[in-house]
């Protein structure tokens, strides 16, 4: 009758949709506190996933747990299983550096290093691949052309990569993360310090990211999520209250908590 | 909209909206009644007064869909809060047709009364579909103001029973009109003022459905009524 009950609850309703995450009953400490409470969910392959919810809800958490970030920490630990093409990100043999690879991070605020365009663009390529010059040439050139940065900075790839607006070292970042060819794209806040202009440009990249990429987002701006997002998932204390289609969180959450937290009301 | 939003100002929007609209629906119920008054006892000042009532039914309609977009242009709703204004944007729409209707009544009123022979109507019948439609549009702003689904689905079903009222109606005009032809000229004004009457039902109908988009997040337009249950139970 309407499209809306008909919506998939959740990535996995989906039958052709396969999916680049598998989440299964994860908890995370952090020391004796927990910070994520038996998560359940499914990463859908080549879709923009939003994370949102209040302060100190565990977006950001699990978004950290996705790609190990959690390990350079000592007293932060995770029980569960996260299946990533099956292999279980969480195997302590995992090979943290590889794994950073193929799934990648890009922070709230911008963090180029401090050296040329070029150079932060290659730093990353070089630890894992052996490239000659004019291919690296092509692959920084690659990057910053998905990051829709190559036109502005084309005639200064020598200038110092802090030197570029918030924004364009925001996309600077993205590019970074794009050039070793990961699967996974993880941003976690990424337009929270930028103006409305490179929000939209970086909201944009998202959207062209997607047909090549999986995109994990976490975000405080629920536009931004209704936005850019396929899938929303709705956290709240460490809990994973509600998930499902962009359209239908946004339209007809089936959670009050969700509800009252989109629409702006008291929980 | 019960509990509150953490910005309070919005509350007040939506409130303010709200009681536009009812006031707005007050208004089209108290034309009907004043139309049906000019019809029954052919007043032409009563007729006078419904069109120039009908100008401002009009101008709410362009007032609250311009809250409307403001709202939705700062706040940029979402869910039940999306949904209620998307909905009531179309209430306001159904009031406002439902007022031409009921100004259609008056106008007729008044071309019967200038034309210089001024039948007497046997509108009895008439009068009782008005306060059938009255009765309907009444609930329907009740069950607008407290966002009830249940009275909506009543609303629904009352309205089936005006559809049907007419049909009967003009079965029986039609055989006026064959059994006597000079009855053919104050039949075709009956049938136009019955037409009215039965389109005010079909706008509170449709102002009912929107409360179930409201509340329950379902499009209940074009739906068969078993399905409408369904959704609303």
């Amino acid at each position: 009758m309407n499209a809306i009950a008909t919506a998939p609850a959740a990535p996995a309703a989906a039958a052709s949709q396969k999916n680049a995450l598998e989440v299964r009953n994860l908890n995370f400490f952090y020391g004796k506190f927990q910070g994520l409470k038996n998560v359940t969910m499914d990463v859908a392959e080549r879709k923009v996933t939003a994370f949102i919810g209040p302060s100190g809800c565990g977006k950001s958490t699990l978004l950290r747990t996705l790609n190990r970030m959690y390990s350079l920490y000592p007293g932060q630990r995770a029980e569960g299983e996260i299946n990533f093409y099956g292999q279980n990100i969480l195997d302590p043999k995992q090979d943290l550096n590889l794994l950073r690879a193929r799934i990648g991070m890009v922070f709230q605020k911008p963090t180029p290093f401090p050296m040329t365009i070029y150079d932060n663009i290659s730093f990353g390529v070089k630890l894992y691949e052996d490239l000659g010059k004019s291919d690296m040439d092509d692959r920084v050139e690659w990057a910053l052309t998905k990051a829709a940065l190559w036109n502005e900075v084309k005639d200064k790839l020598g200038q110092n990569g802090m030197s570029l607006s918030g924004g364009q070292q925001q996309r600077l970042c993205i590019a970074r993360s794009v050039a070793v060819k990961p699967s996974i794209l993880l941003l976690d806040e990424p337009t929270s310090a930028l103006d409305p202009i490179s929000t939209g440009k970086v909201e944009e990249l998202v959207h062209e990211l997607k047909s090549d990429y999986t995109i994990a987002i976490v975000t405080h701006n629920m536009q931004q999520a209704a936005r850019c997002s396929d899938y929303t998932a709705y956290m709240y204390l460490g809990e994973l209250i509600e998930f499902g289609a962009t359209e239908q969180i946004f339209f007809k959450p089936t959670k009050t908590e969700t509800e009252d937290y989109i629409t702006g009301r008291f929980g | 909209m019960g509990d509150k939003h953490l910005s309070s100002q919005f509350d007040a929007e939506l409130s303010s909206i709200s009681t536009h609209v009812l006031e707005m629906g007050g208004l089209v119920e108290s034309q009907l009644h004043q139309s049906t008054y000019a019809l029954v006892n052919m007043s032409l000042e009563t007729a006078q007064q419904v069109l120039q009532t009908e100008i401002r039914i009009n101008q709410m309609e362009v007032d609250i869909d311009h809250a409307i977009i403001s709202t939705i242009g700062r706040r940029q709703p979402t869910a039940r809060d999306l949904r209620f204004l998307m909905a009531i944007s179309r209430i306001t729409q159904n009031l406002e047709r439902a007022g031409d209707e009921v100004a259609r009544i008056a106008r007729m009123v008044k071309s019967i009364i200038e034309s210089g022979s001024p039948r007497s109507l046997p509108v009895s019948e008439l009068r009782l579909a008005s306060d059938l439609a009255g009765e309907l549009l009444r609930k329907t702003l009740d069950s607008f103001a407290r966002l009830d689904t249940a009275m909506a689905l009543t609303i629904m079903k009352d309205d089936n029973a005006i559809d049907v009222e007419y049909d009967g109606f003009l079965r029986k005009l039609i055989t006026y009109m064959m059994e006597d032809p000079r009855t053919i000229s104050p039949s075709l004004d009956l049938l136009f003022l019955a037409k009215s009457l039965e389109r005010v039902g079909d706008h509170a109908k449709n102002i009912a459905e929107q409360i179930i988009f409201v509340v329950k997040g379902a499009d209940v337009r074009h739906t068969p009524m078993a399905q409408v249950e369904s959704v609303v139970k």
